[in-house]
């Protein structure tokens, strides 16, 4: 039988606000433990929460840029539980009235577009960070102790849930790439996975192809970057067409992803077994943002990152205008193209070279670049590369680079050719034998010869016809 | 403590100095702060042994103005806070709570915190884990709760003023009970910030103090919008200090459901109603009116909506940051071994209560519930004042009771706030005004009034308690 996986995502994000959700005390990594602290966010008796302003704004941009609705009277609540890093004993989120309900993100893939539905997408608080000291398992049970740091607790979170549309482990990577590169745009978090400002729970089941029931899920949490997601969730999807293969039943659980080993632990049923208890928080009052605010809100977003991709991806292969997008380099390519440089070329130079050498972008003179982009297989290597290394600088021109002419006399290259490929005879036999992908391996040698002086054109046809006779 | 100055300052009566002559006396000079602070400790030397108003006091004055007394769930910097309970003993806050602070800036100095049933659940201070406060019109009574230190301490001279805290009752019932004015404001004018929680939609912070007049000048200290509470609003119009003895055209509707009640001692129900004979003659209307839903439901609404809060408002206890905590082997043993030890009866059965009505399954048919039935009341009420202007009632159904007579019967003793219960839930401000007595003990009249209606309240008050002219000073303290 054949299976499909049913995948839905929770993501947490982490706004970059200058303050913390209820409190104003500062949001920051690095300052030492438990400074960033005060009555509020230690649960103090008779504190009171205070919500930012800006945290409400930036939801209600991130929702409109999700294509959500904006409640019109959103209400936080609290989610009732004991644990070391939660202050008050509870946390409070918003639960039946969240600030953006019923979205969708299409999600450009090479077949074509794919709507992945956005459920919700609420303000919450942040839990502080515990360190279990001592015990073999890293978590509470079984540790010496327990040290908690409150600098985190209360920074303002966002939870988005997504509907269970994604059937890939690779879908659900684009998804999460789109999605935080739209986040970063609307510049309201950093949204890295490796500072833990972008998290994301993936919950996971299969049924059998063609189907649409909905069998039990599990969820895989402790993932940190998009290919251990892709990972983790290819794991669950294995894990459990073995159990239904061999006749077993799924069941309902939460597992930690461990990418060293590749393996998924359950999570004791004790840690998940909870009732939250929700009710509307009584110390605050309802969110209600404006009609205008709203609107300004939406007057104000950027031109989005699936649609530039749908519109980058009418000049080029889906897989470039998705990593030029992604990657914000965009902007640049479509003004680079514009001074009159080939769409592919300059997509390769950019995502390529442009990021290699660690430019950034946005101080690039697309004109320069373009005039480096056409000749870049005329001129030297080396100084196509040390072009590129300088682009960005201020008062950059392309010309001195352009003056250099590459060595393409054949006959002073020949020697050399003939010399790599008698130094390299196993790899001569490979490419022989149909392993062609070795042409590169082949030129780089020559252009490491001659300093990066050869026409790397003419070389490679060169070797090409060298290797054919 | 022997005064600055001792036996140089001037003799004041403290059992019948009211805050406005205070104010008076240090605005002229003729006596300092520091020498009215150290009268009122001299008076609480002599007379707290017994009363047990105070579970601490502060020695010196740190201020230019007259003393305060302050219920021991405003969080004093500096200054232990533990709301009655051991949980909370040793704990010292780090910040002033809004209403502390702006007693501070208003110049009061601080004379010490008063005793309170334990996170303000009660009704007699019995469940004070520091043991009950007594009333000082007669010991073996209890003075009423949970704010009974505070209201036991100005009826005895021991603070000329104080601040209470009222959740469904807390302020009016121990000021009846004790024979002075106390004022539950209306729900978002003063601000909670410091305040320990018990039921947040529900608490609000109030004056207490001898007079109508003291009430109101206490009521412009602290009222008004505070950032840090986002319940807050800002007054409509300015606090007025009342001046008018006369009553003219004002409507006071009496609930029918109230009156109606049984529970209601026959000392008490003459001392309302010859009241509300003496208001007429001053030129009020005084009518009935129907508030069934509020006087059927309101106990029951109350002990689902305050319990609910007060279990999540009471989970931050576990011991990690401050309070008391039980030593045990994991997190879950310290949290469980710190809130056994630490938490008295009755906020442990609140918390059960509240955690039942919170819990999966149940939320709808109870908390939901609650909600619902609290918008109908807050309805009801709104539907009466199209035809009144105040409503009135007895505050409680009896007077002061002996200690230890209810302490053991939670519904006998959760049956105090009948009368009190269904205004908090609506909302609304009401004030207790002495109105007489039975059996030797102080009867308070309740006025509730429409949301922000306090300078009404005041106004009808004060033409009531000029009217009546009671001598409130207890009989067994006047030398």
């Amino acid at each position: 039988m054949t299976w499909e996986p049913v995948i839905g995502l929770e993501i947490h994000v982490q706004l970059k606000t200058r303050t913390k959700m209820f409190c104003r005390c500062r949001v920051g990594f690095g300052a030492a433990e438990n400074t960033q602290t005060c009555p509020v966010c230690l649960g103090f008796p008779g504190a009171l929460p205070v919500p930012n302003r800006v945290a409400i704004e930036w939801v209600v941009k991130l929702g409109l840029a999700l294509g959500c609705e904006i409640a019109p009277r959103a209400v936080f609540a609290r989610k009732n539980y004991f644990y070391p890093d939660l202050p008050k004993g509870y946390q409070i989120s918003q639960y039946d009235l969240p600030s953006c309900t019923n979205g969708n993100m299409i999600v450009p893939l090479p077949d074509g577009e794919h709507a992945v539905g956005i459920v919700r997408a609420h303000l919450e608080e942040d839990a502080a960070k515990n360190v279990h000291v001592g015990g073999r398992t890293g978590r509470i049970g079984g540790a010496d102790y327990t040290l908690v740091d409150y600098n985190r607790g209360g920074t303002p979170l966002v939870e988005i849930v997504t509907a269970p549309d994604i059937h890939s482990s690779e879908e659900a990577k684009r998804f999460l790439q789109l999605l935080r590169q739209t986040i970063v745009e609307l510049d309201i978090a950093d949204a890295e996975m490796e500072k833990g400002t972008l998290r994301v729970d993936a919950n996971v089941s299969v049924r059998p192809a063609g189907s649409d029931e909905l069998r039990t899920r599990c969820e895989i949490k402790n993932m940190n970057s998009f290919s251990h997601i892709a990972r983790g969730i290819d794991a669950e999807i294995a894990r459990q067409i073995e159990v239904w293969e061999s006749g077993g039943q799924v069941e309902q659980h939460t597992y930690d992803f461990d990418v060293a080993t590749g393996t998924l632990t359950p999570r004791r049923a004790k840690e998940e077994a909870d009732d939250y208890r929700y009710f509307p928080e009584p110390d605050l009052v309802p969110v209600e943002p404006s009609a205008d605010l709203v609107e300004r809100l939406r007057a104000e977003l950027p031109e989005l990152p699936a649609d530039r991709i749908r519109r980058v991806g009418e000049r080029l292969d889906h897989e470039r205008a998705l990593v030029l997008v992604t990657g914000g380099l965009d902007s640049l390519w479509g003004e680079t193209v514009a001074a009159g440089a080939d769409a592919v070329a300059a997509s390769n130079v950019i995502a390529n070279q442009l990021v290699g050498a660690g430019v950034q972008p946005g101080s690039v003179d697309a004109e320069q670049l373009a005039k480096l982009v056409d000749a870049r297989e005329r001129i030297p290597r080396k100084a196509f590369d040390e072009a590129i290394a300088h682009v960005a600088e201020p008062g950059f021109t392309a010309e001195p680079y352009l003056a250099q002419e590459a060595v393409s006399d054949t006959a002073a290259l020949e020697p050399i050719v003939d010399a790599i490929l008698a130094a390299n005879p196993a790899q001569v036999e490979q490419y022989r034998a149909g392993k062609e992908g070795l042409l590169g391996f082949f030129v780089g040698q020559v252009m490491k010869e001659t300093k990066g002086q050869a026409d790397a054109r003419v070389v490679s046809e060169l070797v090409r016809a060298k290797l054919s006779a | 403590m022997p005064a600055p100055g001792a036996g140089m300052s001037p003799i004041v009566d403290t059992l019948t100095l009211t805050a406005e002559d205070a104010i008076a006396l240090v605005e002229r000079d003729e006596i300092s702060a520091a020498e009215l602070h150290a009268a009122y400790l001299e008076a609480i030397g002599e007379h707290d042994e017994e009363l047990h108003c105070y579970l601490r006091t502060v020695d010196e004055a740190n201020g230019a103005g007259i003393p305060i007394a302050l219920k021991d769930v405003i969080s004093t910097r500096g200054v232990e806070t533990t709301a009655g309970s051991r949980i909370l003993s040793g704990y010292v806050p780090v910040f002033d709570a809004t209403v502390a602070a702006r007693c501070k800036v208003a110049g009061l100095t601080l004379l010490g915190k008063t005793n309170t049933d334990e996170f303000a659940m009660g009704s007699s201070t019995e469940n004070s884990a520091y043991g009950p406060s007594r009333n000082p019109w007669n010991p073996d009574l209890v003075p009423g709760g949970s704010g009974g230190g505070t209201a036991a301490a100005v009826s005895a001279g021991l603070a000329p003023w104080g601040l209470g805290s009222d959740t469904g009752g807390s302020i009016k019932q121990p000021s009846a009970l004790c024979g002075n004015v106390g004022l539950r404001p209306t729900y978002g004018t003063v601000s909670r910030y410091g305040v320990v929680a018990f039921a947040s939609s529900l608490d609000q912070v109030g004056p207490v103090a001898k007079t109508v007049r003291d009430v109101a000048l206490l009521y412009r200290i602290i009222a008004g919008r505070d950032a840090a509470d986002s319940t807050t609003v800002e007054l409509p119009e300015p606090v007025e200090l009342p001046s008018d003895e006369r009553l003219d055209g004002l409507r006071i509707g009496v609930p029918r459901q109230a009156v109606a009640l049984e529970a209601i001692e026959p000392g008490v129900r003459a001392a309302f109603e010859a009241t509300l004979a003496l208001a007429e003659g001053l030129g009020a209307e005084v009518g009935e009116c129907d508030l069934p839903l509020s006087f059927d439901y309101g106990l029951p609404c109350y002990y689902l909506i305050a319990p609910a809060e007060a279990s999540s408002n009471l989970a931050r206890y576990d011991g990690v940051r401050y309070g008391v905590r039980g030593e045990g082997d994991t997190y879950r043993d310290m949290v469980e071994r710190t809130r056994d030890a630490g938490f008295g009866d009755e906020p442990k059965r609140r918390i059960m209560l509240g955690t039942y009505a919170l819990s999966a399954g149940y939320y709808d048919a109870y908390y939901g519930q609650a909600q619902r039935v609290r918008t109908l009341i807050v309805r009801e009420h709104a539907s009466a004042f199209e035809h009144f202007d105040v409503l009135a009632t007895p505050t409680s159904p009896t007077v002061a009771f002996p200690i230890g007579d209810r302490a053991a019967d939670p519904l006998a003793m959760y049956a105090c706030d009948l009368l009190t219960i269904p205004s908090c839930l609506a909302g609304l401000p009401g004030l207790n005004v002495p109105c007489g007595f039975s059996d030797e003990l102080p009867v308070g009249l309740q006025l509730i009034g429409p949301q922000f209606s306090e300078n009404g309240l005041f106004r009808a008050g004060y033409a009531v308690e000029r009217a009546l002219g009671l001598d409130l000073v207890p009989a067994r303290l006047q030398s």
